[in-house]
């Protein structure tokens, strides 16, 4: 069984549909990429994911679980945590207070400090800069900041929107690999990503959107060697 | 145009500051005895329109809403507490017993009860326009304010009502240093405000549902997905504004020993005005005005006269709002 199942999932922003049967699913342990253009329903099917918008018809399942209507708070406690799209971290809190807000939902103390431990082995930036305030990070701390804060909540599934936006392609290279570590750690991960090409690469699937629907699905290296792909989204 | 880095709004900001400085100053030594015993008054009346501020800027904070009813709040506090301190065999000759008792059980009391009324207020009038245009919650805020006026009215009717006066008063319990007279009650009201804004201050910085809070207030989109209920927030918001209003209130009684049902009104205006003196949402922004415009009200009573400490205090509002909208400590947030 599918850790998450999206089926035929229909979403609105008022009156505008912004996922027309969108059905994907990730199973247990793998890295799966949402790949697509601006407007086709990337960042909606995360918000749907996380219970911030709840589809008009259509069925979400977590886990064996029914999360169709299920509120974001909840959703967080069933193991679904998402690093979002412009990272969102609390500017006028301090780095640490930003990750201990990403364990709001927990109250396993030990875990939590091992937790804390963890991403600053997988962060060492993060752990110098502990007591600083976040919006004074660089864009890349602030990346590292946002999935370290999804990660403090230990969830069953990371959801990543755009994680790459904006930085250094030194950086970039950075955030993938680390991905690639959280995966190994036993996290599964849904990634949303413009830069279809290293999100794909550490892919084990992948699927494409266009206008809130799928079009298109694979494994990572199919996805690559794709026709359509290659011209529509990776510039070949 | 710009003077050294300096806008001319601010220079002219900087110039008034200055100027208004070096007139205090003045009067500080022309006649210290005078100006220090301003001073006591000022803070101590500074202190209550701090604890006021305090909810004006939590509540703005968290869902950008002026909540014109919480000066109400705290008059209600003021009026609740009365009516329970009746039930005391309290004496307003002597400092017994039974007022210090009655003193600290009624404190929590009408806290609590007060903080209990603000979350109706929030979850009757205020949630219900969450995610509605943001004038609609303002003026529903004006109407829970005429509405809890309203209460007021009908229960005490429009003269004001006289609050026992139990704290330690008399020759006993006030003293003159050098020229200045202070009574124990001008202590008592600011020990009591420093003590309740310190215990704000340990609760938003140190606990789990204090960072909440802030979080709520800085993101609320993040803040759910971080499993934060916001709901939950914002009515913890509400509830701890009314504790800091509450207890206003029953200072406000026994400092002054009356209170009148539209008292909240004008204390209201004047706590919203050092709210937004400080800087509108900054926490300890809202303390620092309210000591401020407590002082300044005070200097303004004495050395320019009482009828035109309003105008004073209101034209502080529109410069603040006009040239200065962050307040003294408001805080150019860094871009995300």
């Amino acid at each position: 069984m599918a850790l998450l199942e999206l089926e035929s999932v229909n979403a609105f922003y008022g009156r505008i549909q912004a996922l027309r049967g969108m059905s994907i699913r990730v199973e247990k342990g793998e890295v799966v990429a949402l790949i697509g253009s601006n407007g086709a329903g990337k960042t909606t099917t995360l918000r749907t994911i996380s219970g911030l918008m709840h589809p008009q018809s259509g069925s979400i399942r977590f886990d064996g679980r029914d999360i169709t209507r299920t509120g974001p708070s909840n959703i967080v406690e069933l193991g679904i945590c998402q690093s979002p799209e412009g990272r969102r971290l609390f500017p006028r809190m301090t780095v640490v207070d930003n990750l201990f807000m990403g364990a709001y939902t927990r109250n396993d103390k030990p875990g939590i400090a091992s937790d804390l431990e963890r991403v600053f082995t997988l962060f060492p930036r993060l752990k110098e800069r502990r007591t600083q305030i976040a919006g004074t990070l660089s864009g890349g701390e602030q990346q590292m900041l946002a999935m370290g804060r999804a990660l403090m909540a230990r969830p069953k599934l990371m959801m990543l929107d755009e994680p790459s936006l904006g930085l250094a392609p030194i950086l970039i290279e950075t955030i993938f690999s680390i991905v690639r570590e959280i995966n190994a750690q036993g996290t599964t991960v849904l990634l949303v990503e413009q830069n279809a090409n290293k999100a794909l690469e550490v892919s084990n699937r992948g699927y494409v959107l266009e206008t809130g629907v799928v079009v298109q699905e694979g494994s990572g290296k199919e996805l690559l060697a794709s026709e359509g792909v290659q011209k529509a989204y990776l510039g070949m | 145009m710009a003077l050294g880095g300096m806008s001319l709004i601010d220079f002219l900001f900087y110039i008034i500051c200055a100027a208004a400085v070096v007139l205090l100053a003045a009067q500080a030594v022309i006649n210290p005895t005078a100006f220090v015993q301003i001073t006591v008054f000022g803070l101590a009346d500074g202190a209550m329109y701090a604890l006021v501020a305090l909810g004006y800027t939590m509540v703005y904070g968290i869902i950008e809403l002026i909540n014109f009813a919480h000066g109400d709040v705290f008059t209600m506090g003021g009026y609740i507490s009365a009516a329970i301190l009746g039930f005391f065999a309290i004496n307003e000759q002597t400092f017994t017993a039974v007022n210090l008792v009655a003193i600290l059980l009624v404190f929590p009391a009408v806290m609590l009860i007060m903080a209990a009324i603000n979350v109706g207020i929030e979850r009757i009038a205020y949630r219900p326009l969450r995610n509605a245009p943001r004038l609609a919650p303002l003026i529903t805020a004006i109407g829970m304010s005429f509405v809890l006026e309203g209460v007021m009215f009908l229960w005490h009717g429009p003269a004001s009502v006289h609050f026992p006066d139990i704290l330690p008063h008399g020759p006993g319990f006030q003293t003159t240093i050098g020229g200045v007279f202070v009574t124990f009650k001008d202590g008592f009201v600011m020990v009591t405000a420093v003590f309740l804004v310190t215990l704000l201050a340990i609760f938003i910085n140190r606990t789990k549902l204090g960072k909440a809070m802030r979080a709520t207030a800085q993101d609320k989109d993040a803040a759910q997905l971080m499993g934060i209920d916001i709901n939950r927030t914002i009515a913890a918001t509400f509830f701890i504004g009314a504790l800091l209003a509450g207890a206003g209130g029953m200072i406000w009684g026994l400092y002054f020993n009356n209170l009148f049902y539209n008292l909240g009104f004008r204390t209201g205006l004047v706590a919203f005005t050092s709210a937004v003196f400080g800087g509108i949402g900054n926490i300890p922004g809202a303390a620092i005005g309210g000591v401020l415009i407590g002082l300044i009200a005070a200097y303004s009573d004495s050395y320019i006269g009482s009828k035109w400490t309003e105008v004073v205090i209101f034209g502080i509002l529109i410069g603040v709002l006009v040239f200065r909208p962050t307040g003294l400590l408001g805080m150019r947030v860094p871009e995300k």
